[in-house]
């Protein structure tokens, strides 16, 4: 049975730390649905958000694999507790004439905001989680979807599950 | 005083005790080369080919248990030693490996002999550095050092640009490392140990299964004082043979593809396991479905967590020191007031000795043909079993797991983990530098021994007296034998034409060649080979045997452990 984790993880801000993550996910046939990577409060430490899909087994191992890797101070599975997941998406719309109002309301009912107003265009930004993200893509008018970025989740765990060396 | 990045690379190996580097010269290391040239803290070893010194510093550590160093220059000289350093990380051996870069502001041009190192090998070691500041080449060096030896062991490359080597700084040797992502786990979990204990003092069908993590956790002692403490049957893996003394009647020899009949049969049927640095991989358990099918509870115990429950769901599993963890194990044992069931082991035992007694390792001894077996057989008891023996890759490896009886660790050096055809040679030269006295013998073939044959150059010049087998079958024999049981004996380019004459190539590097056509010659050959007369030469003995001989028993991969395919059943 797979399912969908969230791992979070510390470690040194080296050059060439991401590619040993992400080197690991390929030689050993793991997932990976995003990846996202940035320094943290601490200048030398970076942290990174996986969302992987994977048997109970498969998740072990790679927990215990992340973890073999000399640079990774700490590793943790977000999704065996509670915790928050976010992914921001920016989505570029065509938006001409009747279409505007639409796409406005749209916006405000997934508490989008607008931040690029062209004559044809609005660029929305929106926040959430990947379910969240995706029912707003179906939810407007598929032909006028131009363009859409999103940065992968990032996560946290509640309260005071706290990730920190 | 300010010293150069060259003057501190050989400083530092000098701070680390190291006796030998195994290397080979370029252009991104000549200032390195140049700083070796004036020292003599440690010797430099330059053999024939990069693959070979990344090789022979794996055997060097190995037979000897500290860190192996290789030293090779930028692009092919780093390429080169790949092979050598994949073989080193699939079988957990601490080597540090010194590459030479090109300068750093040429890195990323494309430059001559520029190859990106770090990216190259980083599936393949255990870490790996490029260092672009000389300011932190002392503290990587001793980084290195520290991450080859500790936890699980493994090679550990450190890529230094041109110019790093002639740039300045204070020179200060680190006496420690401290490093917050890095801090392997040594000491085993008491409750766990306690669990362990209780259920092998339960155990009804026990056995023990060791791997290689014995031999580098130095944890013979320990694996037989606890095996011959409860009265237990041993096995060991190919990695692990030398764990536990072969001749004691304890043994079952080794298990896997190629295992006894006896040990395959009770590793399958046992009911509780203690597995000790093994990790349970394809070779020697066969189809893991297959091998859960029997219930039987496991404990495991290895220093790395992610080789449990890798590939084999255990019961109890213990991370930490091989050594530390029996010991606490031992321990309590002798407080403990309970035994073993001693009726229930004598039932083992009657039904491990009627497995036994099938005879697996039977051969036809009246042939008229040298039979590779019995060559193996001969070298035991030529060498009163107390050589180094290392192996290439193949049928001879095979014959040599099975029949040279190894009673001590760090004995027999073969490449398990990655079977690298070429590594006998080299490894024979790294055991001997480890032991300078010691009898070393070198088992291979005509395939295997041709992919490092330049290295016989490397014997004479630092004259390496070691002892070469070579089992000329013609064949890449275990190719032949694959071909032989499941392509209907379509032997597609697995004969060896065009061989040389061994004896000849032997003499023309200046050593002494042999070739042995007869099985009433054998034991001559080997008692005239291992003489005090012949003590200081390179001996290269060519022995001509039996084409069509297979390595039994055999278990077909994808099958279970008790499939096995025997000699008698053909
Ligand atoms: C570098 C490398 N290439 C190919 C193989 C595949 N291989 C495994 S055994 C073998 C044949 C070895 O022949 P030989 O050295 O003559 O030994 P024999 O099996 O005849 O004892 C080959 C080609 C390998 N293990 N390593």
């Amino acid at each position: 049975m797979s399912s969908r984790h969230i791992i979070s993880l510390l470690m040194e801000n080296e050059s060439g730390a991401l590619s040993r993550v992400a080197g690991l996910f390929s030689a050993r046939a793991y997932n990976i649905e995003s990846l996202t990577v940035a320094p943290t409060e601490d200048a030398t430490l970076s942290r990174m958000t996986i969302v992987t899909v994977g048997s109970e087994d498969v998740i072990e191992q790679i927990i215990k694999q992340l973890n073999k890797l000399v640079d990774v101070v700490k590793v943790l599975d977000l999704t065996e507790g509670s915790h928050i997941e976010r992914e921001l998406m920016l989505v570029k719309v065509r938006a001409a004439g009747k279409e505007r109002e639409e796409l406005k309301r749209m916006a405000d009912i997934f508490r989008g905001r607008i931040i690029d107003v062209a004559d044809l265009t609005y660029t929305i930004e929106l926040t959430g989680t990947g379910t969240k993200l995706d029912a707003f893509l179906e939810a407007i008018d598929q032909g006028a979807i131009l363009e859409t970025v999103r940065t992968g989740a990032s996560g946290i765990g509640r309260g005071d599950r706290i990730l920190k060396v | 005083m300010e010293l150069t990045g060259a003057e501190i690379v050989t400083r530092c190996l000098a701070e680390e005790g190291v006796e030998f580097v195994f290397g080979y010269p370029g252009g991104a290391v000549l200032n390195i080369y140049d700083e070796i040239f004036k020292q003599n803290k440690f010797k430099h070893v330059l053999v024939r080919h990069e693959q070979a010194a990344v090789h022979a510093a794996d055997a060097f550590a190995r037979a000897s248990g500290k860190v192996g160093v290789a030293l090779v220059t930028s692009g092919p000289g780093a390429t080169n030693a790949v092979t050598g350093i994949a073989t080193a990380y699939m079988d957990s051996i601490p080597v540090v490996i010194i590459s030479g870069q090109v300068p750093t502001a040429a890195i990323g041009l494309d430059a001559f002999q520029e190859v990106d190192a770090v990216g190259i090998t980083r599936p393949c070691v255990k870490h790996n550095f490029l260092v672009k500041d000389v300011g932190e080449l002392a503290s990587t060096i001793k980084k290195a050092f520290h991450i080859a030896a500790t936890g699980r062991p493994g090679p550990v490359l450190v890529d230094i640009p041109k110019d790093v080597t002639f740039h300045k700084t204070e020179f200060a040797y680190p006496d420690s490392v401290s490093m917050r992502s890095y801090n392997p786990v040594l000491k085993g979990h008491s409750g766990q140990i306690k669990k362990a204990a209780q259920m092998l003092l339960e155990a009804r069908r026990p056995m023990i299964y060791t791997g290689g993590g014995v031999i580098l956790g130095n944890a013979s002692e320990q694996v037989t004082e606890l095996a011959r403490l409860l009265h237990y049957p041993v096995t060991n893996t190919l990695m692990g043979l030398g764990g536990y003394p072969a001749s004691d009647r304890q043994f079952l020899g080794m298990l896997g593809m190629h295992g006894t009949y006896e040990a395959n049969m009770a590793m399958q049927h046992c009911d509780v396991l203690l597995a000790v640095g093994a990790r349970f991989d394809d070779r020697v358990i066969g189809n893991p479905a297959h091998f859960a099918r029997e219930q039987r509870r496991i404990v495991h115990i290895d220093v790395d967590p992610s080789s449990i429950s890798k590939r084999v769901k255990v019961d109890v599993p213990i991370v930490g020191d091989v050594r530390q963890v029996l010991d606490e194990l031992l321990k309590l044992f002798k407080a403990s007031k309970e035994t073993p069931d001693e009726a229930a082991l004598n039932t083992w035992w009657t039904q491990i000795e009627l497995w036994r007694s099938r005879n697996c390792l039977k051969y036809n001894r009246e042939s008229e043909i040298i039979k590779p077996q019995f060559v193996v057989e001969k070298l035991w008891e030529v060498t009163g079993g107390d050589a180094f023996v290392t192996s290439d890759v193949g049928q001879h490896q095979m014959w040599a797991a099975q029949f040279y009886k190894f009673d001590k660790p760090r004995r027999w050096l073969n490449s398990g983990g990655l079977g690298t055809m070429g590594v006998g040679l080299p490894y024979a030269m790294g055991a001997q530098l480890a032991h300078p006295e010691a009898t070393i013998a070198c088992i291979t073939g005509e395939s295997s021994i041709q992919m490092c044959i330049q290295e016989l150059s490397t014997c004479k010049q630092y004259r390496l007296p070691v002892k070469i087998i070579n089992l000329n079958n013609r064949y890449m024999g275990m190719v032949r034998q694959w071909q032989e049981f499941f392509y209907g004996s379509r032997y597609a380019e697995s004969y060896m034409e065009s061989l040389p004459d061994f004896v000849r190539l032997a003499e023309s590097y200046g050593h002494v060649g042999m070739r042995i056509d007869k099985p009433e010659d054998v034991e001559g050959a080997l008692k005239e080979a291992f003489s005090p007369a012949l003590k200081e030469r390179l001996v290269f003995m060519d022995f001509q045997t039996d084409q069509t001989e297979n390595v039994y028993p055999m278990v077909e991969g994808g099958k279970g452990l008790s499939e096995m395919i025997l000699a008698e059943e053909l």
